[in-house]
C-alpha cells in the first residue's frame, strides 16, 4: 500500500454499472473488489487525441505476459503508458475475452430488460462501453480489446481457454498509477465466460489518490528494459516533442 | 488441425505476391475462398478483415477467441467480428497454429520493445497507414487499424500466464485459406519486422490466390 497516497475522492459503482472518469497524470485509481467475484470492462483513452488508446497486444507483448498484476504497464497503441499496476491482491486480471453482449447474457442468464425490471434489469458489457463512448463522440470502431479486472483465464497448452472461479475474494484491490491524463471508461458487467448460474451483479469501490512520485528505483518503472523504454516515451511526451 | 487444401493454384481467378514489406487490399465476396501463401517460410502476414458493406464490423480477436474458447487460429476456425457474426472460416492449413494476440509491430511500439533508435525502422502499422491514404474508397482510416492477425506466427501462451514468441511454425509453401460468409476487405501488412527471431530477421514475399 506504499505506493497509494492521500485520498482524494471515493465512490462505489453497483454491479451491471457504467461510468467513465478522466484520471490525471501522478494520480492513482483504486479499484476495490467489494464482495468478490468483481469484474470490471476497462478501456482508456489520451483525451487529448481520442485516437491514441489502450492496446491490449502491445501490452502483453512488450512484456511477454498473458495475465497482468503488478509490476505491469498498461500501454497505448504509441508505445505510451497509460498506467502502472502499482499493487496488486488479485495476481491476474485478463485482457483478452472482450465483453458480455446481449445475446450472451440473454443465453446465460436470460434476458431482464428495464420495461420489466426498472434499474434492476441485465445490462451487458459490450452495450454498456457504447454508451460510455458516445458521450466523446466514440463509437464501436473505438472499442478495442478491454481489461477484465479481477477475472482469471487460463490457457493450457492446447490453447483452450479456462475460467478459473473465486479468483478475486471481498476486499482485493487493484492500484492503477497513471503516467499520462486518461480518459477510463468502465463497466461492471459480469465476465462474458462466467459460469455463475444467477446474474453476477457484483458493485465495486474505486478510489482517487494522490501518488507517489516515481522514484528511479520504481518498481514497474524497472520491471524490464521494455517498461523503461516505455517510461522514456512518456518523458518525451510530456517535454512536447511528440504529438 | 492440418488440413490440406484440394484447389489448384492454376484454377484461381487471382494471384498476386506481396513483397515483404509492402500491404495488400482486396475486396472479396461471399463464397470465395481466399489463401494466403507463405511463399519461403517463417513469414508473418499481420491481416485485417473488414465487412465491405460497413466498415465499422471488422474483424475481432476477442470474439473470435472467447467464442471457440480458444487462443489460436487454424482450421475450422471462424473469424467473428465485433458485432459477433462470421466474416469468414478457416477450411485449410498446412501451418497448424495461428497468434492473434500479438498484435502488429509499428515504429511505436517497436520503440518499446527494441530500442528508441529505432524508432524510424519499417512497420507493419505504416504499410497501413499508408494503405488507408492511398485507398480512400474503402473508407477506411486509423480508427479502423486495430487488433489483428498474424498468420504463421506462433506465439503460444503459457500455464502460468506467459507469453512467449516461439520459432515460427511454417516453412517454404505452408498456407492458410479462407472461405468468406460476407462480402470482405482483407487488409495485409507482409511483416518488414528486421528485430524479430519469427522471420529468421529475413522478411520475405507471401502469395494471396483467390477462388471463386
Amino acid at each position: 500500500m506504499s505506493e497509494a497516497g492521500t485520498l482524494l475522492y471515493e465512490d462505489e459503482l453497483a454491479g451491471a454499472c457504467h461510468w467513465s472518469l478522466r484520471m490525471r497524470r501522478g494520480t492513482l485509481l483504486r479499484v476495490i473488489d467489494k464482495e468478490g467475484g468483481a469484474n470490471v470492462g476497462m478501456l482508456f483513452y489520451n483525451p487529448e487525441n481520442l485516437l491514441e488508446q489502450y492496446n491490449a497486444p502491445d501490452t502483453l507483448k512488450c512484456q511477454h505476459t498473458f495475465k497482468l498484476t503488478t509490476g505491469h504497464c498498461l500501454y497505448s497503441d504509441m508505445g505510451r503508458i497509460f498506467c502502472s499496476i502499482v499493487a496488486d491482491s488479485v495476481g491476474w486480471h485478463e485482457t483478452v475475452c472482450g465483453n458480455t453482449t446481449r445475446a450472451i447474457v440473454r443465453n446465460k442468464w436470460g434476458e431482464k430488460t428495464y420495461q420489466d425490471y426498472r434499474n434492476d434489469w441485465q445490462k451487458n458489457g459490450y452495450d454498456s462501453f457504447l454508451v460510455e463512448l458516445a458521450k466523446y463522440g466514440l463509437g464501436k470502431q473505438d472499442m478495442a480489446a478491454n481489461l477484465n479486472l479481477f477475472s482469471r483465464i487460463e490457457v493450457n497448452e492446447a490453447g483452450d481457454l479456462g475460467y478459473i472461479e473465486g479468483n478475486s475474494k471481498a476486499g482485493d484491490y487493484i492500484d492503477l498509477r497513471f503516467e499520462m491524463d486518461t480518459l477510463v471508461i468502465l463497466h461492471t458487467c459480469p465476465h462474458p465466460l462466467n459460469p455463475a448460474t444467477e446474474y453476477p451483479r457484483k458493485p465495486i469501490q474505486y478510489q482517487i489518490r494522490q501518488a507517489a512520485p516515481v522514484a528511479a528505483d520504481d518498481y514497474c518503472r524497472n520491471a524490464c528494459a521494455e517498461n523503461q523504454r516505455g517510461f522514456k516515451n512518456n518523458e518525451i511526451y510530456h517535454l512536447g516533442a511528440r504529438p | 488441425m492440418i488440413k490440406q487444401s484440394s484447389l489448384l493454384p492454376e484454377q484461381a481467378v487471382f494471384r498476386q505476391v506481396v513483397p515483404a514489406g509492402d500491404y495488400f487490399i482486396k475486396t472479396i465476396a461471399a463464397g470465395e475462398t481466399v489463401r494466403i501463401l507463405d511463399l519461403e517460410g517463417n513469414q508473418a502476414a499481420d491481416t485485417l478483415f473488414y465487412n465491405a458493406a460497413d466498415p465499422a464490423e471488422r474483424y475481432s480477436a476477442m470474439d473470435t477467441i472467447r467464442e471457440q474458447g480458444n487462443v489460436y487460429l487454424t482450421t475450422g476456425s471462424r473469424l467473428r467480428s465485433n458485432e459477433g457474426r462470421v466474416m469468414l472460416e478457416i477450411v485449410a492449413d498446412t501451418c497448424g497454429r495461428h497468434d492473434t494476440l500479438g498484435g502488429a509491430c509499428a515504429t511505436e511500439s517497436n520503440t518499446v520493445r527494441y530500442a528508441l533508435e529505432k524508432k524510424c525502422m519499417h512497420a507493419c502499422r505504416d504499410s497501413w497507414m499508408l494503405a488507408v491514404a492511398e485507398h480512400e474508397e474503402f473508407g477506411l482510416s486509423k480508427r479502423d487499424i486495430t487488433h489483428n492477425i498474424n498468420f504463421f506466427m506462433n506465439v503460444p501462451v503459457t500455464k502460468d500466464g506467459g507469453l512467449t514468441f516461439a520459432d515460427g511454425i511454417s516453412a517454404p509453401g505452408k498456407y492458410v485459406e479462407l472461405k468468406a460468409a460476407m462480402d470482405v476487405i482483407v487488409l495485409i501488412s507482409n511483416c518488414p519486422q528486421l528485430n524479430n527471431p519469427c522471420n529468421g530477421y529475413n522478411p520475405t514475399p507471401i502469395e494471396v490466390l483467390v477462388w471463386n
